[in-house]
């Protein structure tokens, strides 16, 4: 293999055009050939692309999903969010790895099998699942898991597998405006051309939408700045790294309404001039490239990407689909960025904003996947009717991820305004002790707040919406969450790099009932120091979940202190046992007693 | 009422030029806030955030934030000062800091900072990275247990040098410095301890071979006088 390297190098670049910015698209790749990165690859990248070496090195060693080491033919990734938790996705790992002799982080010594854990993959309505080199598999049980081990054994390609094994289902719950009439392709499209540029950017204008990604930025302020910009050839950007732990409505949608995504991605170029439009598909998506390629090329043949779209002389605009690796911090706008043009998914320093300084210094709007499929509804109904639905500050529906302790996961739609407990009951909920809105970054809501509202008055949410019943622990729910933020850290800033890790320290000390008042002073200040001083908002988000399970669940917290205002986070004792061994002895004399009551 | 806009640091008031960030025009009017990753020559990276100031109740990057007529600004402000203090700490704590026995002591940036803040103990646990230290070139070592990520070293290769000899990979706390050579080594690079990117680190990553301790500790530049003065002066220790 090393051998070829080089060559397949040389390869994977004259399919990408060479160009820098296509960097983590050619990495992605050369890992597709080799199943790991090896170094000579890397060296030879450098040469031809002219780069830095250790830049590419940089950029492999960013995302998760890219290997610099080798990894077994087969690459076992089982998520660890909270819901796959509860799904019994560890026993199932655990399993799994038994049944083929392997240890989680390693690779087995026939280079057969590695098995590791990943973030949320976006399939927490789809029971316990995993990736096996990179595709999702679904509704896993003893019965599959011990299947697909001989599989493995056998060494049967993935293509050999059953295809039910990897089928996701839609498990649409609820429809309203958006999920209920998919338009038909160019029909928003031809409508916003009727009105013209310009008076179809007021009609976004009248519409009131706002970003669906969570921060609720006004969908056509944000195209109006990037319209007007100084600056050539506008860019505009689909988020579709959906990698908030819970949510999966960017999944439905890209799978099942891909056509108005993609219209919407050009009623937005329509609006703001852009020829340039990019796709950034989270890489635990990577099975809906395919399809969404057909969806691009079948409307290049209609006429509705390309140059002069619908005919119109000058309206030129196309779509390239670019993957992601594995880095929850690339669905921050500016990251994502960074990542598109091939570079690691750090977050900028702002401002300046992306609209005017976005995808290679130029004018760009990011967009989520849901506020651009809204985009066509507002084309073809006008901006009227659209702030017609929803709530007052919160014009349209939303689509919700459902997860966890209910009878009916899966998406659902409702207009704004709707109030948590509605979704409680329609979803199956019993005994609902939390619900965590928006994600690990989101807020833990108690019983005495299901009655408020989801909208940008009350809870504003990109949508994931994770339930817990009275069997659930709130403690182990945060600490879950704070485990996540240490692993997705970019480690750009110091307080994010550091203190995600000095909170996870904390709530495993908690766990293992070592804590003190202390710990709980020490938790506040650092939540505090996270969100004053981070650079981006994964690090202000990061103490989140701590914060709210204090608010709203201390005694969680509490009944895992020793009542003391100090405990040591390690026994002194116990730390002399390995000299203990070495001198053989076990005698009083060997001992420490740390305990406070001796004198 | 002045004519020309300014701030208010501290309560005293700062002037500054139109794209002038308030760390910039800080020192411009010899007012210093703390700051690491930050460098005269160079962008601002916001990074470190030590330089970290309240702007109406927001805590900002001071290297980042622009200047704007009127603000408010508290930087040498007990809440702000104790922020800074657990940041350092939390360097400290990261990386493998043993200021008694380092060559840098009295020289290091970071060591100066703690000594100003008022830094008496890690508070936190030590992480104890592994960090293998690299030797292979012939006149300068590499220690990475120090390293603060300011990217400074990166920068300079990359910005000032043309080489490129620097960068960092993987991400978190994982993070580290690696070098643009397949081997992963220092030597077999094109470095020289000429190299502006030799000179310009913060703390003791990046050191000279052969000189280590020709200045004794305790008469070194951050031994007589405190980081607040001289980083007024210049840069490099």
């Amino acid at each position: 293999m090393p051998r070829s390297a080089a060559l397949e190098a040389e390869l994977a670049m004259q399919a990408c055009g060479r160009r820098p910015e296509h960097l983590l698209q050619m990495l992605i790749r050369l890992q597709e050939v080799f199943g790991h990165l090896p170094p000579e690859a890397l060296t030879r990248l450098a040469a031809v692309l002219g780069l830095p070496r250790a830049r590419i090195e940089g950029v492999a060693g960013f995302y998760s999903f890219l290997h610099t080491r080798p990894v077994g033919r087969y690459r076992l990734l089982f998520p660890d969010n909270i819901i796959d938790r509860m799904l019994g996705v560890p026993r199932l790992m655990d399993r799994i790895c038994r049944n083929l002799w392997i240890e989680p982080g390693l690779l087995s010594e026939d280079g057969l099998v590695s098995a590791d854990t990943t973030s949320c993959i976006g399939m927490g309505d789809q029971g316990p699942s995993m990736l096996v080199n990179g595709r999702s598999l679904t509704a896993l049980d003893d019965a599959r898991a011990d299947a697909l081990c001989e599989r493995i054994r056998a060494g049967e390609p993935l293509s050999a597998w059953p295809a039910e094994w990897f089928a996701v289902a839609d498990n649409i719950r609820r429809r309203d405006m958006l999920l209920s009439a998919p338009p038909v392709p160019g029909e928003a499209l031809a409508a916003a051309q009727a009105r013209g540029r310009a008076a179809w950017l007021d009609e976004m204008h009248a519409s009131g939408l706002r970003g669906r990604g969570g921060a609720g930025f006004a969908t056509a302020r944000k195209w109006q700045a990037c319209r007007d910009a100084a600056g050539e050839r506008r860019v505009v950007v689909c988020n579709a790294d959906e990698g908030e732990p819970g949510t999966f409505k960017d999944r439905v949608l890209l799978t099942r309404m891909a056509d108005a995504v993609f219209e919407g991605m050009t009623l937005a170029a329509w609006a703001v001039g852009a020829d340039q439009g990019f796709l950034y598909l989270r890489g635990e998506y990577r099975y809906l490239r395919a399809p969404l390629q057909a969806v691009l090329e079948a409307r290049r043949s209609a006429g509705l990407l390309g140059h002069h779209i619908r005919g119109v002389d000058g309206f030129d605009f196309d779509i390239e689909i670019h993957l992601g690796a594995g880095a929850y911090v690339c669905g921050e706008e500016s990251a994502l960025l960074e990542s598109l043009e091939g570079r690691r998914g750090t977050p900028r320093i702002r401002p300046p904003f992306p609209v005017t300084h976005g995808y290679l210094g130029r004018p760009t709007v990011v967009n989520n996947v849901e506020t651009l499929a809204a985009c066509c509804l507002v084309a073809i109904h006008g901006g009227a009717w659209f702030a017609g639905h929803g709530s007052a500050a919160s014009s349209g529906s939303k689509l919700l991820s459902v997860s966890g302790d209910v009878a009916r996961p899966g998406v659902y739609e409702y207009p704004f305004g709707v109030r948590v407990r509605e979704v409680l009951d329609d979803a199956g909920a019993v005994d609902t002790l939390a619900v965590q809105l928006g994600g690990a970054a989101g807020i833990m809501l108690a019983e005495h707040e299901f009655d408020r509202r989801i909208g940008f008055e009350d809870l504003p949410t990109a949508g994931a919406l994770m339930v817990f019943d009275g069997r659930r622990d709130p403690f182990e729910v945060a600490a879950n969450f704070v485990r996540f933020f240490a692993h997705e850290s970019c480690g750009f800033c110091t307080p994010c790099r550091v203190g995600t890790q000095l909170l996870a320290g904390y709530m495993d000390k908690l766990a293992a009932g070592n804590g003190s008042f202390r710990d709980l002073a020490d938790i506040e200040w650092l939540d505090r120091l996270l969100k004053n001083a981070s650079h981006c908002g994964l690090g202000s988000s990061a103490p989140n979940p701590v914060i709210d399970g204090l608010r709203n669940f201390r005694p969680a917290f509490e009944r895992r202190l020793k009542n003391a205002d100090f405990q040591p986070a390690f026994d002194l004792d116990k730390a002399l046992e390995r000299a203990r061994q070495m001198t053989g002895r076990d005698d009083a004399e060997a001992h420490l007693d740390n305990s406070p009551e001796r004198p | 009422m002045m004519e020309t806009a300014h701030f208010l640091l501290d309560g005293v008031a700062v002037p500054f030029a139109e794209g002038q960030t308030i760390l910039e025009a800080a020192r411009a009017a010899g007012r210093y806030i703390p700051h690491l990753c930050w460098h005269p020559d160079f962008p601002p990276h916001g990074s470190c955030k030590l330089c970290i100031v309240a702007v109406g109740g927001r805590h900002l990057s001071a290297c980042a934030t622009p200047a704007v007529d009127g603000a408010v600004v508290a930087s040498d402000v007990p809440e702000i000062n104790a922020e800074r203090r657990a940041l350092l700490q939390m360097l400290f704590v990261e990386g493998n800091h043993f200021c008694p026995s380092c060559e840098k002591s009295g020289l290091c940036q970071l060591q100066a900072l703690a000594s100003e803040l008022g830094m008496t103990t890690p508070r936190f646990n030590h992480f104890y990275p592994d960090r293998p230290v690299d030797a292979s070139h012939p006149d300068v070592l590499l220690d990475f247990n120090r390293c603060i990520y300011c990217e400074l070293c990166v920068r300079a290769s990359r910005d000032q040098d043309g080489k490129s000899v620097f960068a960092l990979t993987n991400r978190g706390i994982h993070k580290h410095l690696v070098v643009n050579a397949e081997s992963g080594r220092l030597g077999d690079t094109d470095f020289a301890a000429d190299d502006v990117a030799a000179g310009i680190c913060p703390v003791g990553v990046i050191l000279r071979k052969r000189v280590g301790f020709a200045v004794p500790i305790g008469s070194r530049t951050y031994d007589t006088r405190p980081i607040s003065a001289v980083s007024m002066d210049r840069e490099e220790p």
